[in-house]
């Protein structure tokens, strides 16, 4: 399919707090709310702005491990607790690692195109505090191949990143890649401040650019990624309605308070090799390449994107995916300001991974929620300027290391 | 026999009291780490926990477990290369509960002395009372016959002294850790008389490993930790019976208390510290060291009696606080002792009138916390303390003297040989009681 055969919107987007440290209420120590409250919380909060679950047909949740996390399966079960409304209607949970939230999109968004439903409440919901750091990393290691945990770092996927950095210093260099990173942490740190439900929202260092700078240590945690670099441990819920036309009128929702999708690409790699090019994420460049393609459209009518920063070296690359910048050139796009929320195309309005949170199964849909807020003029504080040249906006999310991968484009409706 | 032929069999006295449990851990891990080497695999390390109570020792292995865990946690990077071979060990939680197995096995918890009679290094750390220690090391030594190195814990007791009377040819080393010694990073070294360089060589490189800052303190004494504080405390103890004439003691140790964590800018008051460490400690401590002390009497009546009415402090074996001086609620002083009533009284009742007696605190001032860790506190406290002299009050008038008094309190233990310098001093001062500015210092010189 080159094309959408129909128009495709979504609508009604929610996000709970993102929790994990770096929150005030947030003690590890104390009992925290479980599975059941996020889905809930973020199921409504949807359900409210559509007219209630009479309207829905369908229902997509995405999570990546709470068979391990929470010692849950079977998660579509919780659809029907949100709301009885939903007893009895189709749902189902889909799993993509990190990249999950976005493949609940994408199923939401084809059974629209399949025309089995006109209401979809796409969701998605990870729990993770339950155990520490260096468990978690035990368990989100799941996103790579299991026969390779043996011989990779205590903590897994930083390590990975940690290597891909590695490789892309020696490529490219390390100073203006380091002094990126440390960009990329600040603007994401930020943009969180103005967010509320962000993990850092409450953040209140006073130097950021000391700390993002900080030396690596190879020998309590990575050799090329300090702490800031990378993403935290997060719990949280994020949902949104995808509708046809007839499912915007059913719920009485105008398009103003719509985003159109443009297109989508969608993009796997063989989870059992290793990266061919440890400086690029090629998968990545193929799901937004079939993205702007279907959509019609070329980079330069992007007016903000969210992007995967689990860590701040794959933001960077990122930029260089969607060839804003050449191979090599993504640090000095992105120290010269480009990705701010003042920039030409702002990045992670919300925070993104770094800053507003990474409940892993969600984030591909808090990513759709943030492009939703932004183009419908919703997001508050955090709200950046849209010029009318430059509607669309690209979301990115990418599960494993470069494995599973969705790019979505979003069209602010006329 | 070199470093780690030392550490393969080895026992710790008082396993199962406060210091003893952290030696325990400390050298648990150490020798696990040793004997996970490639060239030690299938040698046989041991580390008995000797403790006079059965039941203490059944707690000490859980209290390992839990120690060990967190160490694991912290180190699990080094780990999964130390278990890099260990095709069955995938996770994180795979390698730390197998590092956790390799620590405890090492550890044979006994009540019986007997244990260590087969032990190259015994740590000592039991009551601190001279004539136990000397009789149990003359134990082992008539019975052990390896010739062991005894590395006694005591804070106050003459290392020669106890070479001397145990017949201990120079086998005997002062290697007193703080409390509690798993998280304290200041060890002192204290060598006697005859002390055999050996015994030195190697507990510098055994406390480096643990990651020990090393201070070495002349055998004088009490040393320099408690040959600071106890002075210290003293100090306070004086200051307060010299203001309990124009107003009630517990005012008066409200006061000091104040004075010197508010005003001097310390962790907690010098009351506070005493209740911590213990009042009957303090109290043993001080009589351990008088008899070797001259022109002066290191001796409070205060604390005799407050043993006596059995208000003595330290803490719970959950780590908190038991009352002392003040009275604690979670672990918050709420209550001061009252000793002529026997009874505490409520600092609500008398605060207000006490503030008001000491003066207003300098606008400037800031908490312990917010300076300890800061990297501009040499700026933060020459102000705080600049401004705290030209102060008229009651209270910035006792903290100065104070300061001052702590100051000519270290410079004697350099003076005396105890403390090989100033720096010494400082560092006792800064990582053992976690000041946040050693004493010897220009803040309170007009």
């Amino acid at each position: 399919m080159k094309k959408m055969r129909k128009k495709v919107y979504m609508t009604a987007g929610f996000n709970t707090v993102a929790l994990g440290s770096g929150r005030k209420e947030f003690n590890p120590k104390i009992p925290r709310p479980g599975l059941e409250h996020y889905i809930k919380e973020a199921g409504q909060g949807t359900l409210q702005q559509i007219g209630g679950a009479k309207n829905v047909d369908e229902g997509i949740i995405a999570n990546f491990m709470a068979a391990r996390f929470n010692n849950q399966g079977n998660l579509a079960g919780f659809l029907p607790y949100i709301d009885e409304g939903l007893k009895y209607k189709p749902a189902t949970r889909v799993e993509g690692a990190c990249g999950s939230g976005a493949l609940s999109l994408t199923t939401g968004i084809k059974s629209i195109l399949a025309e089995t439903s006109d209401v979809v409440l796409a969701m998605g919901v990870e729990v993770q505090n339950t155990v520490k750091a260096i468990y978690c990393a035990d368990i989100l290691a799941g996103a790579g191949h299991y026969k390779d945990r043996k011989e990779g770092h205590a903590y897994y996927f930083p390590g990975k990143f940690s290597d891909r950095a590695g490789s892309y210093f020696e490529k490219w260099g390390r100073e203006t890649a380091r002094k990126a990173m440390a960009k990329w942490f600040i603007n994401a740190i930020e943009n969180a401040r103005l967010c509320p439900t962000a993990q850092e929202y409450q953040n209140t260092s006073p130097n950021l650019e000391v700390l993002a700078l900080t030396e690596p240590n190879g020998r309590s945690f990575v050799d090329n990624l300090n702490v800031f670099d990378c993403s935290k441990v997060s719990d949280g819920a994020s949902a949104i309605a995808i509708m046809s036309e007839e499912g915007l009128q059913r719920c009485g929702i105008s398009k103003k308070d719509a985003v159109e999708i443009a297109g989508f690409g969608q993009a796997e790699d063989d989870i059992t090799k290793k990266p061919e090019e440890p400086t690029r994420l090629l998968t990545t460049e193929v799901a937004i390449k079939k993205a702007l393609e279907m959509a019609g459209i070329t980079k330069e009518q992007l007016g903000t994107v969210e992007c995967h920063d689990c860590f701040s070296i794959a933001g960077i690359m990122a930029t260089e995916a969607i060839g804003f910048a050449e191979f090599g050139k993504g640090p000095e796009f992105v120290l010269a300001g480009n990705t701010s929320r003042t920039g030409k195309v702002p990045f992670n309005t919300t925070g993104g991974l770094i800053g507003w949170g990474h409940p892993t199964g969600a984030t591909g849909v808090h990513q759709a929620v943030t492009i939703w807020e932004q183009l419908t003029g919703k997001a508050e504080k955090n709200q950046i300027q849209i010029h009318a040249d430059r509607p669309y906006g690209l979301s990115i999310n990418m599960g494993g290391d470069d494995k599973t991968v969705v790019a979505v484009v979003y069209k602010k409706c006329e | 026999m070199d470093y780690s032929e030392r550490l393969q069999n080895v026992s710790v006295l008082g396993a199962a009291g406060k210091m003893g449990s952290g030696i325990l851990l400390l050298t648990a891990l150490e020798m696990a780490d040793i004997s996970l080497k490639p060239e030690n695999k299938g040698k046989l390390f041991t580390l008995n926990a000797i403790d006079v109570s059965q039941e203490a020792l059944s707690g000490l292995l859980k209290y390992t477990k839990g120690q060990v865990l967190k160490a694991a946690e912290k180190k699990i990077v080094q780990l999964r290369k130390v278990y890099a071979d260990r095709a069955d060990l995938i996770e994180n939680i795979d390698i730390i509960n197998e590092y956790i197995m390799d620590v405890l096995k090492i550890i044979v918890p006994s009540t019986y002395i007997e244990a260590s009679y087969k032990s190259t290094l015994i740590f000592e750390a039991i009551k601190e009372d001279p004539d136990l220690k000397v009789k149990i090391f003359k134990q082992i030594n008539e019975n052990n016959t390896f010739k062991p190195w005894f590395f006694t814990n005591t804070s106050s007791i003459p290392i020669s002294k106890i070479d001397k009377t145990a017949n201990l040819d120079g086998r005997i080393l002062g290697v007193h850790f703080y409390n509690p010694p798993a998280v304290q990073k200041l060890v002192e070294v204290i060598k006697g008389e005859s002390t055999q360089t050996e015994l030195e060589i190697f507990a510098i490189q055994y406390a480096k490993s643990l990651r020990k800052v090393v201070v070495p303190s002349n055998d004088f004494a009490g040393f320099i930790g408690n040959g600071h504080f106890m002075r210290d405390a003293i100090y306070g103890i004086k200051e307060s019976e010299k203001l309990s004439s124009e107003m009630p003691l517990y005012e008066a140790i409200y006061m000091l208390n104040k004075v010197t964590q508010d005003y001097l800018v310390r962790p907690m008051g010098i009351f506070q510290l005493i209740d911590y460490v213990g009042v009957e400690v303090c109290q043993y401590i001080m009589s351990v060291m008088n008899p070797y002390l001259t022109n002066e009497d290191l001796h409070s009546d205060l604390l005799d009696k407050m043993v006596n009415a059995k208000i003595l402090g330290g803490q719970n074996h959950d780590g908190s606080q038991k009352d002392g001086f003040l009275k604690y609620e979670k672990g918050k002083p709420v209550a001061i002792y009252d000793i002529n009533k026997n009874e505490y009284i409520a600092i609500e009742q008398f605060k207000a009138k006490c503030d008001e007696k000491m003066g207003a605190l300098n606008p400037s001032v800031k908490p312990w916390k917010a300076v300890v860790g800061n990297a501009d506190k040499n700026a933060i406290l020459s102000k705080h303390f600049g401004e705290l002299k030209t102060l008229n009050t009651t209270g910035a008038k006792l903290a100065v003297n104070y300061g001052v008094r702590s100051c000519e309190i270290g410079k004697k233990l350099v003076a005396d040989h105890v403390a090989m310098s100033d720096n010494d001093v400082n560092t006792v001062m800064l990582t053992g009681f976690f000041h946040a500015y050693g004493p010897i210092n220009n803040y309170f010189n007009n």
